[in-house]
């Protein structure tokens, strides 16, 4: 079937601002929205930038703005959106070439609110317990890949680059949640802050863009009460 | 930013060996270190991994190292480097436990222990029956591992270079003193010192058309080590998977079997019958290979197209799919949009992991020869490396294990020795070959495209030199590698440009992606016997008087040179591997 594909263009070595290109191709219905890119690149335009790697929804390079959702290009199919498809890169971080953002601030976020293990008993000579009860409550937050369709899905992180936004929130959630943890109280009181999770206006972009299908709005909410009820 | 950097220990990779290495060589006290990756490390490969990884805690039913370390020489049809085998399957007990102390959210047993598995091919009591030694995490043990090793590197505030493309190796007198790297956001070329360099940059999967690996990997240090003189071990080893997702080549998980998945050609035959008359579905990954790929060039293949098979999982109870193989699920749906409930699902084997390598003594460090010389300064671990614990073929969730217990070692090895040693001059010409890399393809004539060069390669790769070797196929792929080679010189770029240039990135990994099928098209060739993945149909038989030795492959001028290093033989004689 033929389809146009509409990408928002931008190099910064030679454009002001960006633009719109279009492109008319031959595809099958099954084809991913990074096969139509890569089509692109490889028989129309060899300019064209953009992150990829795994190409089957596990390593979160490809997060893009397609059709108005944020998605993995890697995941979406062309008989999911029909004839006429956009492509832009996702918002609120600096938009470098093409479909490539700056990725720092999103991962500066990410290590704000210290997304490690913080145990200071001594370590056992073989595994710390954890029963599958205690295992199973912070199952969903561990599956997120950092692809930023979330954050950039937020309209509170478009307005406030500083907000933490849904990712780092949801990885502070895996640890806080995770009962070999000791470091809950220190994660609660960075994200107690002004740009914290109080930010979070349950809008729920974050929740319908999550390729994972983690439950975003709701880990939110979970580490909304914990902060609460610790202060109670 | 500087483009001249110093620092004892420089990382190449970020994956799952590249971020254990990092970990350990800073724990070196005094000792500086840089991780330099193509990509934002959790985009990094290991992540895909899903199986587990094998470790002899013996949590669910009696397990020895003993065990895991014959499994793993008989896995590899004993071309396995049997004191390494040894070592490994001793030190990934203590490395599963170190992941689990660093916050690796593993799946549990009602006692609140480490859970595990079965998997093919590790068995308990020298193969009496299936052993549970697969450490899973759901299915996504690798997504987790990378996860947790990134945590860890935030942690000990770890120096990362993003998006740089290593390009070259300095060596001077043979001796390796650091990395030049292209830096993707400006085009600009950065040199790293170091007075250690760890290869940690993954394996070679493009070089075949259809593969579970992702795009970028593309092989480049297995290139760059060969262009500087170092050889390459063992290529001509590599595992086709049975079962990746038709086009896609996107794994499906052996486990699918494992739940009595059923493997059926367009005549709706259950034709592992005819090639395994006793296990069928369940024979090793390369049998079930080599028996579809038969399948499909005999005319049985199925759609319009006859390429592909089917995986029939519907007689299997739908709960249980659900339940226990939601990943192929997934994909299955998402993908081709097929119900493995009530559908078949299209499957055709994919390329999936390289045995070989740039071949590593047991203490990580890369050797030039039969004779094990080593190369001061140089140290390499995961898929790129070569030790070798897989031999002639991998079991599964060994390679999560390489990683962790290679990648352990090479750190602590590297920064041992960084601490000693002084850094060496870099010479005044250290940047003139990668420049020259990117100026020929830059400035090129354009009356060839990459990306139809490198279909090229990928298509007779898979045709004439994946799973179904001979003479006449591998001679065949041999003059088209030349003559991809020569048209290769005749790229040229549209984008001129200086900051993100990813069709010049694309244009060097498809040079790089050459050198690797050179590698392998030449040493299977050269290897005139069947053993664990290459399949000679011409040679069908293990011929150990002959070729019980590991191949090291050589560039030579515009040929190759081959030669040969000894397998370590331990206490297990090789017999004939049956299961």
């Amino acid at each position: 079937m033929q389809v146009t594909i509409k990408i928002k263009r931008f190099n910064p070595e030679q454009d002001k601002r960006p633009y719109w290109a279009e492109y008319r191709l031959m595809v099958a219905p099954t084809d991913r929205v990074l096969d139509l890119l890569h089509q692109v690149k490889w028989e129309f335009d060899g300019t064209l930038a953009l992150r990829r790697s795994c190409a089957h929804g596990i390593c979160g390079s490809d997060a893009m703005l397609i059709n108005g959702v944020n998605r993995l290009a890697c995941k979406v199919l062309v008989k999911d959106l029909g004839e006429v498809i956009s492509v832009e890169p996702i918002r609120g971080l600096p938009v470098l070439k093409d479909l490539i953002v700056d990725m720092e601030p999103f991962f500066d976020a990410y290590k704000a609110v210290l997304p490690y293990l913080i145990n200071n008993d001594p370590i056992p000579p073989g595994e710390r317990l954890q029963s599958p009860e205690e295992r199973a409550v912070f199952d969903e937050t561990t599956k997120c890949i950092l692809c930023a369709a979330c954050t950039t899905s937020c309209p509170v992180f478009w307005t406030n680059g500083r907000y933490l936004g849904p990712a780092a929130i949801v990885n502070a959630h895996r640890f806080i949640f995770d009962s070999r943890d000791q470091g809950a109280a220190e994660r609660l009181e960075i994200l107690n802050q002004s740009n914290g999770l109080w930010r979070c206006r349950t809008a729920y972009n974050c929740t319908e863009a999550c390729p994972r299908d983690i439950p975003v709005t709701r880990a939110i909410e979970e580490v909304k009460r914990e902060l609460l009820w610790r202060r109670a | 930013m500087s483009r001249a950097h110093r620092y004892d220990v420089v990382v190449v990779g970020a994956g799952g060996a590249g971020l254990m290495a990092a970990r350990y060589a800073a724990q070196q006290p005094g000792v500086s270190v840089a991780v330099i990756s193509k990509l934002y490390p959790t985009r990094s490969h290991t992540g895909a991994a899903q199986g587990g990884v094998g470790a002899a805690l013996g949590n669910v039913s009696e397990d020895h190292a003993e065990w895991h370390a014959f499994d793993t020489i008989k896995g590899g049809d004993y071309l396995t480097d049997q004191d390494a085998a040894e070592m490994f399957a001793h030190d990934v007990i203590d490395a599963v436990y170190e992941l689990e102390h660093m916050g690796l959210p593993f799946s549990r047993l009602p006692n609140g222990k480490i859970a595990q598995r079965k998997f093919g091919g590790h068995t308990r009591d020298f193969g009496k029956s299936a052993v549970e030694r697969a450490c899973y995490a759901a299915d996504r043990t690798g997504h987790m591992i990378l996860q947790t090793l990134y945590q860890q590197s935030i942690k000990d505030n770890v120096t990362f270079f993003n998006e740089f493309h290593v390009l070259d190796l300095v060596m001077v007198g043979g001796e390796c003193r650091g990395v030049v790297a292209y830096e993707l956001a400006t085009g600009e070329l950065h040199t790293f010192q170091a007075k250690a360099t760890i290869i940690a940059a993954g394996g070679n999967g493009r070089i075949f058309k259809v593969t579970s690996n992702a795009h970028t990997l593309t092989g480049d240090l297995m290139s760059i080590a060969y262009r500087r003189g170092i050889p390459i071990e063992d290529p001509e080893f590599y595992q086709i998977h049975p079962t990746g997702l038709y086009k896609l080549g996107v794994l499906l998980t052996e486990g699918a079997r494992g739940e009595g998945a059923i493997l059926r050609n367009a005549d709706g035959e259950r034709f592992m019958e005819r090639y395994a008359p006793t296990i069928k579905d369940l024979a090793p990954r390369d049998l079930v290979s080599r028996a579809m790929y038969l399948e499909i060039r005999e005319g049985r293949g199925c759609g319009p197209n006859k390429d592909y098979l089917h995986l029939d999982l519907t007689h299997i109870d739908a709960h249980i799919i659900e339940e226990r193989l939601p990943d192929i699920t997934e994909f299955s749906r998402i993908y081709l949009a097929v119900d493995p409930v009530k559908e078949l699902v299209p499957i055709q084997p994919t390329a999936h992991y390289a045995m070989g390598g740039i071949p590593t003594n047991i203490d990580t460090e890369v050797i030039s020869d039969g004779a094990n010389t080593v190369v001061p300064g140089l140290y390499a671990a995961g898929e790129v490396a070569c030790v070798s614990i897989h031999g002639a073929n991998r079991l599964g969730t060994n390679s999560l294990g390489d990683l962790i217990v290679f990648g352990r070692r090479a750190g602590m090895f590297a920064a041992r020795y960084a601490a000693e040693a002084s850094f060496g001059n870099v010479p005044r010409d250290v940047l003139d070959y990668s420049r020259s890399l990117i100026d020929k393809v830059k400035s090129g004539p354009g009356r060839e495209k990459v990306a139809k060069l490198r279909q090229e390669l990928q298509e007779t790769m898979q045709d004439n030199a994946s799973v179904f070797r001979t003479e006449e196929s591998l001679s065949r792929q041999v003059a088209i590698l030349k003559e991809l080679k020569g048209r290769y010189g005749q790229v040229g770029l549209e984008d001129q440009g200086e900051r993100f240039n990813t069709e010049l990135i694309e244009a060097l990994e498809l040079g790089f992606l050459l050198d690797n099928a050179e590698q392998l098209v030449h040493a299977a060739l050269n290897r005139q016997e069947s053993r664990g993945a290459h399949s000679r149909e011409d040679f069908p038989e293990r011929d150990d008087q002959n070729w019980l030795k590991h191949t090291l492959i050589y560039q030579d001028g515009d040929g190759v040179r081959i030669g040969y290093k000894p397998v370590n033989i331990g206490k297990y004689e090789p017999k004939p591997r049956v299961y």
